[in-house]
């Protein structure tokens, strides 16, 4: 069978898996929440008095940093746990195959989350008139932290079969991510570094490239460092999966 | 269609499993015995490509497991031990994305699901979520997956583990009847499976294989093996005994039973001798006392006596390999 289909069975039932536990739906429901009330209330979406979704996206990578890992934190810990991983990497698939179709399946999801976000969209045509360039913007940039994070998470739970630990360490490491190019932290590091070593950790920041896509510049550089982070997570998850067949 | 060739496999310090060499051919049925932690499981999962070989190789259909995997594992059915399913899923789900993922679709796949919800009866529980099911349909559902595809070789890691007798005597009948084209290996603890469905058996331990061969050829290496059950009326049992003792070719005698006059004795022949002549020379030997004989019985062997006796944790594997 191809590559193409087999990717998408296993993406397909790992979709549905989803909304076939009740944590799909509370997952949605505390992301649109969580997403009202960081725009309303602490991003000051009114008080802005601006036509944008700047109040929005800005919060994002911090709302992303608990909610990503969270939906992935499953991915390969639970085949573990359960013992399915046995049936699934003796099938006659290759296990980059299983590694993207997970993968593709929980950013989809992300992606219907973040679809659910629209009335924010229309509530900003309807009360302005915005930009929808850079909106649009903002969504693919939104996408793209979120499978950023997502290959992080997929990694993390790859190497345990205990979800806990697989989220916190998915957390933490998404969280350094945000910290390298976060400005409090860069000028903590200007005191002691030169000014160019310190671009040279901020540039693996997630905040750096993501603030791009929030003015709405569509930056090949800053999509190509998200697939780079994504590329190399996956790679890592490939080759965990591999050594991890042992008992 | 199995081949099995000088395989090692190491965890940490533990050699799991120790140079095994063994081949699975069209319609034989090998069980698999040996005590827990013996090696069957790492030995399944290495043939199945789930584990790498340290040393060694496997091959299935003439496919190596570790350099055409994928050409391997397409002949191969394989039920893991416990029988993992994805629990959220309906046995239909399930079965439907296991055709999917063996590349069948439309029609085909249809026709698979159905085939295998028949032969592993799960007509009555097809659109019921697996997680809600009881043991032995989970088991089977799995079992499902694995014939699914009407495999050429096909592995089974404890099929019968935690089944009710009805459910074992199912799934044994599903396995005789698959048998004439496949080559099948199931491993198992039950020893009267073995005799009821195997061509060969295997017995390793701590790695090593200390038996292999037909499952009368283990029994034979049973020191009941050509034992003659002797029922005697109407005699004292120490004089049975004793003279039973005294008859030439008999090593050694021993009470089993007295029931009111009925004595019933176990005479053990001297190794190597007889070969189930024995029962003829111990009427020869009893025809002088004019005891009413009420019966003779020439045992077969046990395999669990055969079992116990080469997996002890006092042999040396060394000495069981002869």
């Amino acid at each position: 069978m191809s590559a193409l289909n087999t990717i998408k069975a296993i993406a397909k039932r790992e979709l549905f898996a989803y909304f076939d536990s009740p944590v799909a739906y509370v997952f949605l429901v505390i992301f649109l929440l969580l997403a009202g009330v960081f725009t309303f209330t602490f991003g000051g979406f009114f008080e802005r008095g601006e036509a944008s979704l700047a109040s929005f996206f800005g919060w994002l990578p911090w709302l992303f940093l608990f909610l990503v890992p969270a939906v992935g934190m499953r991915m390969w810990a639970e085949e573990r746990r359960s013992g399915t991983i046995e049936l699934l990497l003796t099938l006659p698939i290759a296990p980059w195959e299983a590694i993207i179709g997970k993968f593709l399946a929980s950013w989809i999801f992300l992606g219907i989350a973040m679809a659910l976000t629209f009335p924010i969209w229309v509530t900003v045509n309807l009360l302005g008139v915005p930009d929808n360039g850079v909106i649009v913007a903002g969504y693919v940039g939104s996408m793209l932290l979120a499978g950023a994070y997502l290959a992080i998470a997929s990694m993390t739970s790859a190497m345990t079969r205990n979800q806990v630990v697989s989220f916190i360490v998915a957390v933490v490491l998404c969280l350094a991510l945000i910290l390298v190019g976060f400005v409090p932290i860069t000028d903590l590091l200007a005191r002691y570094a030169s000014p160019a070593n310190v671009e040279r950790v901020a540039a693996f920041g997630v905040l750096t490239h993501f603030d791009g896509f929030q003015k709405g510049i569509l930056d090949s550089r800053n999509v190509l460092f998200f697939l780079s982070i994504m590329t190399f997570a996956l790679f890592v998850t490939a080759v965990l999966v591999r050594n991890r067949r042992k008992n | 269609m199995i081949k099995v060739d000088h395989v090692t496999k190491t965890f940490g310090p533990k050699r799991a499993v120790d140079d095994l060499s063994f081949a699975v051919e069209r319609g034989e049925v090998l069980g698999f015995l040996g005590p827990n932690g013996a090696g069957k499981s790492t030995t399944m999962r290495m043939i199945t490509g789930f584990i790498p070989v340290d040393a060694g190789g496997v091959s299935v259909c003439g496919f190596d497991i570790a350099a055409q995997p994928i050409d391997a594992r397409r002949r191969i059915g394989y039920l893991p031990e416990s029988a993992p399913t994805y629990t959220d899923m309906s046995v239909n789900s399930f079965l439907g994305w296991a055709a999917e993922m063996r590349g069948l679709s439309g029609d085909a796949k249809k026709k698979a699901v159905h085939r295998a919800i028949e032969l592993c009866s799960l007509g009555s529980v097809v659109y019921q979520s697996i997680d809600t099911l009881s043991k032995g349909f989970r088991h089977r559902t799995c079992l499902a997956q694995a014939i699914l595809h009407d495999p050429e070789v096909l592995i089974m890691d404890e099929p019968t583990d935690g089944l009710d007798p009805n459910q074992k005597h199912e799934i044994r009948s599903l396995i005789r009847r698959m048998s004439p084209n496949k080559a099948i290996i199931f491993s198992t603890h039950i020893l009267e499976e073995v005799e009821a469905v195997c061509t060969r058996a295997i017995i390793i331990d701590r790695g090593r294989m200390v038996a292999n061969g037909t499952p009368s050829e283990l029994k034979a290496k049973s020191d009941r093996a050509g034992a003659v059950l002797v029922m005697v009326r109407g005699a004292a049992s120490q004089a049975v005994t004793d003279t039973l003792g005294r008859v030439p070719g008999v090593a050694r005698a021993e009470l089993v039973a007295t029931e009111q006059d009925c004595t019933t004795v176990r005479a053990y022949p001297q190794q190597g001798s007889m070969n189930g002549a024995l029962a003829a020379v111990i009427t020869k030997g009893l025809s002088a006392t004019g005891w009413a004989i009420d019966g003779l019985q020439t045992e077969e062997g046990r395999l669990d006596d055969v079992f116990r006796l080469l997996t002890r944790p006092d042999t040396p594997a060394t000495v069981a390999k002869s």
